[in-house]
């Protein structure tokens, strides 16, 4: 993970690539595991009761398996425009103020500096800065950033963030971090429909046709099994928030790095992650769910601000005082190559 | 034995060429798209020049000579424009000409407060802005393919293949000289003459 940033383009694509579909073909196993493991369970449960109670047709794999395939398929299809439409997002077709106006402009112009087709341009309707991208890939992209972004920043610093947003959108980080948190999304409204099954009607742990009890004895394999079998489907959103955790952070220090080359303005990103750091609340329109695709963490964590083994498991995103380093250690490095004096 | 050998060494070499062929061939598209860019581009800038000027013809009757300068250095751009990407160098030139003369009109307009005020120049100003930008991206997106085309073309064993692949080295879009460059010292107290 820790060279990735040395990585071209190509590379970084097809590694995203890659990785989706990777993701999104664990999802679908996933939901086989739950299905046939289900099935499995209860065939060894019922192993030694008469042959007509035992349970032969493994159906409800068989329905988990088209479920997890067309719940990620889904997913991947409709991802951005979940996203949005959780965010609250408004898009922006005719611009109706000199603000919107900008802001159009200058994602115009970091498209022509990124070489990509013009992104659709949202924003949302929240007063504490941030930003985001979403999409399949650059001819289908979406940038969003929220009002208190346009509010605080200025034009330059408005366009290094949107440079950072576009840098997402080239090198398709913005396809992976959609799928997954549409994904996210699909198993937590799962976590909240099983919670309802196992907790709310107090029903027997597991096995898919509730139905008849206490048929055959409960050997000490089908209890491990079973115990793991209960485990995965507690843990799954914790897995999944775990991955979107993975996934995301080294990421951040990347798109910072094509934002300044965009903009050649490493500076003015600099200035505008220092001002989304300083106004520190927490992004109330961003869900967790979509959390990693912000440019920095709307949950305004506190564990945001160190690095170390515990911030290397939670956090999504990297320590803000660091990017803001680096990105100062380009701008000054550049100053001095042109003959300037760093002030 | 040896012709198996033989054969296998034959057949990755034709595939490295192939290889080498099919990155050289996408990357000169590549520059031809990009500068295609900075032509849209100029256009747009081209375009948008005539409205900016009446826009402050009837305000600043006082200063005549950078609005002669700016009509004269963009009729000039126009003109060499249709030149196409064989004449890179003319085409540059006359547009950092137009490029010095637009930002000597803004700082004068940024001189006069009661300009900006009246109607519909601060939204100008921003068109402008954005239009100088992005003159400036589709240049920096066409110098960094034409750099990377002309990098390939320069590296073994790729250079081996240019020759079949009719790849010629691009020509950069200059940066102006320094004293273009430089944004023009303007006095402050100066008040505008009647």
């Amino acid at each position: 993970m820790s060279d990735e940033t040395s990585l071209t383009l190509f590379q970084q694509q097809e590694l995203n690539r890659r990785r989706t579909t990777w993701l999104l073909a664990a999802f679908v196993l996933f939901f086989a595991w739950l299905g046939f493991g289900g099935d499995y369970i209860y065939a060894l449960y019922t192993a030694h009761a008469p042959p007509a109670a035992q349970h032969h047709v493994w159906w409800f794999g068989v329905v988990m398996l088209a479920v997890g395939a067309l719940l990620a398929r889904y997913a991947y299809q409709t991802g951005p425009e979940k996203v949005l439409w959780a965010t609250d997002a408004q898009e922006v077709i005719d611009p109706v103020d000199d603000q919107q106006r900008q802001l159009v402009n200058v994602v115009e112009e970091m498209a022509i500096a990124a070489g990509v087709p013009r992104p659709r341009i949202w924003i949302v309707p929240d007063n504490d800065p941030n930003a985001f991208a979403t999409g399949t890939d650059p001819r289908h992209a979406h940038v969003a950033v929220t009002q208190g972004l346009l509010d605080l920043c200025t034009r330059d610093e408005l366009q290094g963030v949107i440079g950072h947003e576009l840098g997402h959108v080239k090198n398709l980080d913005v396809r992976l971090m959609t799928t997954l948190a549409a994904l996210v999304g699909a198993i937590v409204l799962m976590r909240d429909g099983t919670n309802r099954i196992f907790w709310g009607r107090g029903g027997g742990g597991g096995g898919g046709s509730g139905g008849s009890r206490r048929k055959g004895d409960l050997g000490p394999l089908v209890l491990v099994l079973l115990v793991v079998w209960v485990l995965s489907w507690i843990l799954a959103p914790i897995i999944t928030q775990l991955l979107a955790v993975a996934v995301s952070r080294k990421r951040e220090y990347l798109a910072d790095a094509m934002g300044a080359q965009f903009t050649r303005n490493p500076l003015a990103l600099a200035s505008a992650l220092q001002k989304i750091e300083a106004a520190d609340m927490p992004t109330t329109h961003i869900k967790s769910g979509a959390a990693h695709m912000c440019i920095a963490d709307p949950l305004g964590r506190r564990l945001t601000a160190h690095e170390g083994r515990l911030a290397d498991v939670l956090a999504t995103h990297p320590p803000m005082a660091k990017r803001i380093a680096i990105l100062k250690g380009m701008g000054y490095a550049q100053i001095k190559k042109e003959g300037g004096v760093v002030s | 034995m040896s012709s198996w050998i033989l054969l296998i060494l034959l057949v990755v070499v034709a595939l490295w060429v192939i290889g080498a062929y099919n990155s050289l061939v996408s990357l000169k598209n590549q520059t031809l798209n990009a500068f295609k860019q900075i032509d849209v581009q100029l256009k747009r800038r081209h375009d948008l020049i005539p409205n900016l000027v009446n826009a402050v013809r009837g305000a600043m009757s006082f200063e005549k000579d950078t609005l002669e300068a700016v009509i004269q250095a963009r009729n000039q751009a126009v003109k060499v424009n249709a030149a196409g990407p064989d004449g890179v160098k003319q085409i540059s030139q006359a547009e950092n000409a137009l490029s010095g003369a637009l930002s000597r009109l803004m700082v004068v307009v940024e001189q006069y407060p009661q300009l900006k005020a009246t109607g519909n120049i601060g939204q100008l100003q921003e068109e402008l802005t954005s239009t100088e930008n992005k003159v400036a991206f589709a240049r920096q997106l066409y110098n960094d393919t034409a750099t990377q085309y002309n990098t390939k073309q320069q590296q073994f064993p790729t250079s081996l293949v240019v020759g079949l692949a009719k790849a010629q080295p691009a020509d950069l879009w200059e940066i102006e000289d320094k004293a273009e460059r430089d944004v023009p010292q303007v006095d402050l107290s100066l008040k505008p003459k009647t």
